[in-house]
């Protein structure tokens, strides 16, 4: 019965008494679909490609000279953008692991009969519904040396968090994990509720020690999920833009996309940034490819 | 259902009867500025021009942050949104020959403002490329960086008495740079929550480089040869040397947490009692002696940039000039607010709204220069600015600026020479890119 109201439809609908036929149902849905990602995505993804090759600025009527991969060869010859990468990837697994830690921690905390916990779950999921630039502006007040919670409560004094080239990017990190833990948490939960409690009893019988349960039956089990928060964390993490923006100018927490956003945007060298841009989606692409590869691997055990 | 079709027979007659309003005042004109004090002076004097000609005035506003891409983005687009566009000073170059901005030379030869205006303003906000005798904008907001300070601390005896007694001279407004660092040193007091200066370091823009040209100019220096485009023996000699040498030392004596200020933290120094004296472009100002802003007002003061230790004295410029869009369709009317802007008795009343007139005349008259605290210092200023490069490439320029400039103030990384001896090449690199001066 199931199966037939998903693939045909309801002969009483007014769909069916308009005559509406399946197909076409299916084709109002998808074409509109597709073609706003044919007109928003794929065209300006091949429209950019053909202006990587020049030297195209849009904020002059000079027309556009094919150069080449020189753009390319200028990029990656260039330490301030290799030094962006490595800000960005030291960001991206500071950031990811931090959020797996604490998200999974919370779920292994919550996963457990507690009074409230559906009020508790829903409080913890506050931060990442928030805008990313609103969360930006208030953990700039909140890290503020002269009258941020921040340091008031840990007793910090006038402990610089964004002036300080060195913590900078830390900072931003931490604002980060604060706001996506519970995503990692979520994604979390779901994992450890779906693991059968049949197992858990058979490792008691067998008298197994809480680690030897957690390393060979809990986190097992829920690995292909958390792989999946992974991806989705580490792809977002590597094109964080707006909390970066706004907490911090300092140069060694200029991620890649402050750079690409400057170039693009401030400099108006469209050319090169398109460049810029296919750079890092080729680099986002390899590792998600990998993840993705590892993921498969997982769900294979 | 009946009801239905009325409502919304109601509906179209309305819209339609809107929509002839909107018509019938079809001479209407839409300016484009950053969203601040001076651009609601502008609606205002727009609003006597509507008053006397019929043709509505619209000031647009959009934050400072984004001024910049959002109006070369509609410049990009070739969109007729705006008419006219009170423009950076720096983006001459790009406004020009990016076929923006509509030629003006005509106009200004016509009514003569080469004379009219002040030479600074009319060499920075409206000539490109520089000495061509090509204009592409009408003076509108002058501006330059000058200084605020707390009088009731300058003028506390016992303030007087212990700086004499360390540093053996009177404690007064800075006569130079080395003054301004020894008060900036003698009012550091972190103990006591108070601070000695505060400076400009944001590197998102431009204000980083506004900050350290103050120093730069003052003490000799130059960005570089705006004709020839050579930088090398300019932007790394020893005078600049000492100038960046000079803004890192005042780095020293800010509040903390001092490393991405511009206007709005500048303000706040000395509002919220933090330093002694504060960095700022004159535009600022009203704010500053507005009690309601400030609750120091009373015990504000202000002075032009000090000179540097060769006796040169000069101040970085900000302000905007005016230009024609050339993709309004209606240029004609926007020629028309232009010749009713320049004339003697607008500019007087710019100016009584708030406005920094660039007119010579207003600004020598006794009554300009005594109406606020700071319009002397500003008059004295506007004579004595210089700007950044203005060429079509300048924001690659700022970002390299901030990219080799803020490390070394900031993250004290590497020795002021090699800061700038890195500059150079980078600057170098970039106007070779463009094929400018080799």
């Amino acid at each position: 019965m199931a199966t037939t109201m998903i693939t045909t439809l309801d002969r009483s609908s007014r769909a069916a008494a308009r005559g509406l036929s399946d197909i076409s149902i299916r084709n109002l849905f998808i074409i509109p679909t597709v073609l706003f990602l044919i007109v928003f995505n794929i065209f300006p993804l091949i429209y950019s490609l053909g202006y990587s090759f020049t030297d195209f600025r849009a904020s002059t009527n000079a027309p556009a000279n094919f150069v080449g991969l020189q753009s390319y060869r200028d990029l990656l010859n260039d330490p301030y953008v290799w030094s962006n990468f490595a800000i960005t990837a030291k960001y991206v697994i500071v950031s990811v692991v931090g959020q797996l830690l604490v998200g999974f921690g919370v779920a292994m905390l919550l996963n457990r009969d507690i009074p409230l916990k559906g009020l508790i779950t829903t409080l913890l999921l506050l931060p990442m519904m928030l805008s990313m630039a609103v969360v930006g502006l208030f953990w700039k007040l909140l890290y503020d040396p002269s009258w941020g919670v921040i340091n008031y409560a840990l007793g910090l004094g006038n402990f610089e968090w964004l002036a300080d080239p060195k913590m900078a990017l830390y900072a931003v990190a931490l604002t980060d994990i604060w706001m996506w833990s519970p995503f990692v948490m979520l994604l979390s939960l779901a994992g450890l509720s779906a693991v059968p409690k049949h197992l858990y009893e058979a490792a008691a019988i067998d008298r197994a020690g809480p680690f030897y349960t957690f390393f060979r039956i809990t986190l097992p089990l829920v690995a292909p999920i958390l792989m999946i928060a992974v991806i989705f964390r580490t792809m977002e993490a590597f094109k964080t833009f707006d909390l970066a923006y706004i907490l911090t100018s300092q140069p060694t927490a200029e991620l890649i996309s402050i750079r690409l956003y400057k170039m693009a945007f401030q400099e108006w060298q469209t050319g090169r940034s398109c460049a810029m841009a296919y750079i890092v989606l080729i680099m986002v692409l390899a590792i998600t490819n990998i993840y993705v590869k590892y993921l498969n691997k997982v769900k294979e055990r | 259902m009946r009801k239905l079709v009325t409502s919304v027979l109601a509906g179209i007659g309305l819209t339609l009867a809107c929509g002839t309003s909107v018509y019938a005042q079809e001479k209407s004109l839409t300016i484009f500025w950053a969203e601040w004090d001076p651009a609601n002076y502008l609606q205002e004097l727009g609003n006597e021009y509507e008053k006397e000609t019929g043709v509505k005035i619209t000031v647009e506003t959009t934050p400072w942050s984004d001024f910049q891409t959002k109006a070369f983005t509609e410049f990009n687009a070739h969109g007729d949104a705006y008419d006219l566009v009170v423009g950076d000073s720096q983006w001459l170059g790009a406004g020009s020959t990016g076929g923006h901005y509509v030629d003006l030379t005509d106009f200004f030869k016509k009514h003569d403002l080469g004379n009219v205006m002040a030479p600074a303003t009319v060499k920075y906000y409206a000539e490109y490329p520089g000495n061509s005798g090509k204009y592409w904008a009408i003076p509108l907001e002058g501006d330059a960086v000058g200084w605020s300070y707390r009088k009731d601390w300058f003028e506390d005896p016992k303030e007087k008495e212990a700086f004499k007694a360390k540093y053996g001279y009177d404690l007064d407004v800075p006569k130079d740079f080395k003054a301004l660092r020894d008060i900036a040193e003698f009012f550091h007091r972190p103990d006591q929550k108070r601070y000695g200066i505060a400076i400009y370091t944001d590197n998102s823009y431009d204000a980083m480089a506004m900050g350290f040209e103050n120093a730069l100019f003052s003490y000799g220096g130059e960005l570089g040869d705006y004709t020839t485009y050579k930088v090398d023996g300019h932007i790394n000699s020893d005078k600049a040397v000492a100038a960046l040498d000079a803004y890192k030392e005042l780095y020293k004596f800010t509040p903390p947490g001092w490393a991405k200020s511009f206007f709005v933290e500048d303000n706040q120094a000395i509002t919220e009692n933090l330093a002694a004296m504060s960095m700022n472009f004159f535009a600022f100002f009203p704010s500053l002696i507005n009690e309601a802003s400030n609750p120091n007002a009373k015990n504000t003061g202000f002075f032009a940039n000090p000179p540097g230790p060769n006796g040169d004295q000069f101040a970085a410029l900000g302000g905007q000039g005016i230009s024609v869009i050339s993709y309004s369709q209606k240029q004609e009317e926007a020629m028309k607010f232009l010749e009713w802007f320049i004339k003697d008795e607008t500019q007087k009343k710019w100016a009584a709204l708030g406005g920094y007139t660039c007119s010579q005349a207003v600004l020598k008259s006794p009554e300009f220069q005594n109406a606020t605290p700071y319009n002397k210092a500003f008059y004295e200023t506007m004579f004595k600015v210089k700007d950044f490069w203005a060429v079509p490439e300048y924001a690659e320029l700022l970002q390299q600026l901030n990219q080799r400039v803020y490390p070394y103030i900031i993250g004290g990384s590497g020795t002021a020479k090699e800061t700038l001896d890195a500059l150079a090449g980078d600057w170098n690199a970039t106007f070779k890119k463009y094929g400018r001066g080799q």
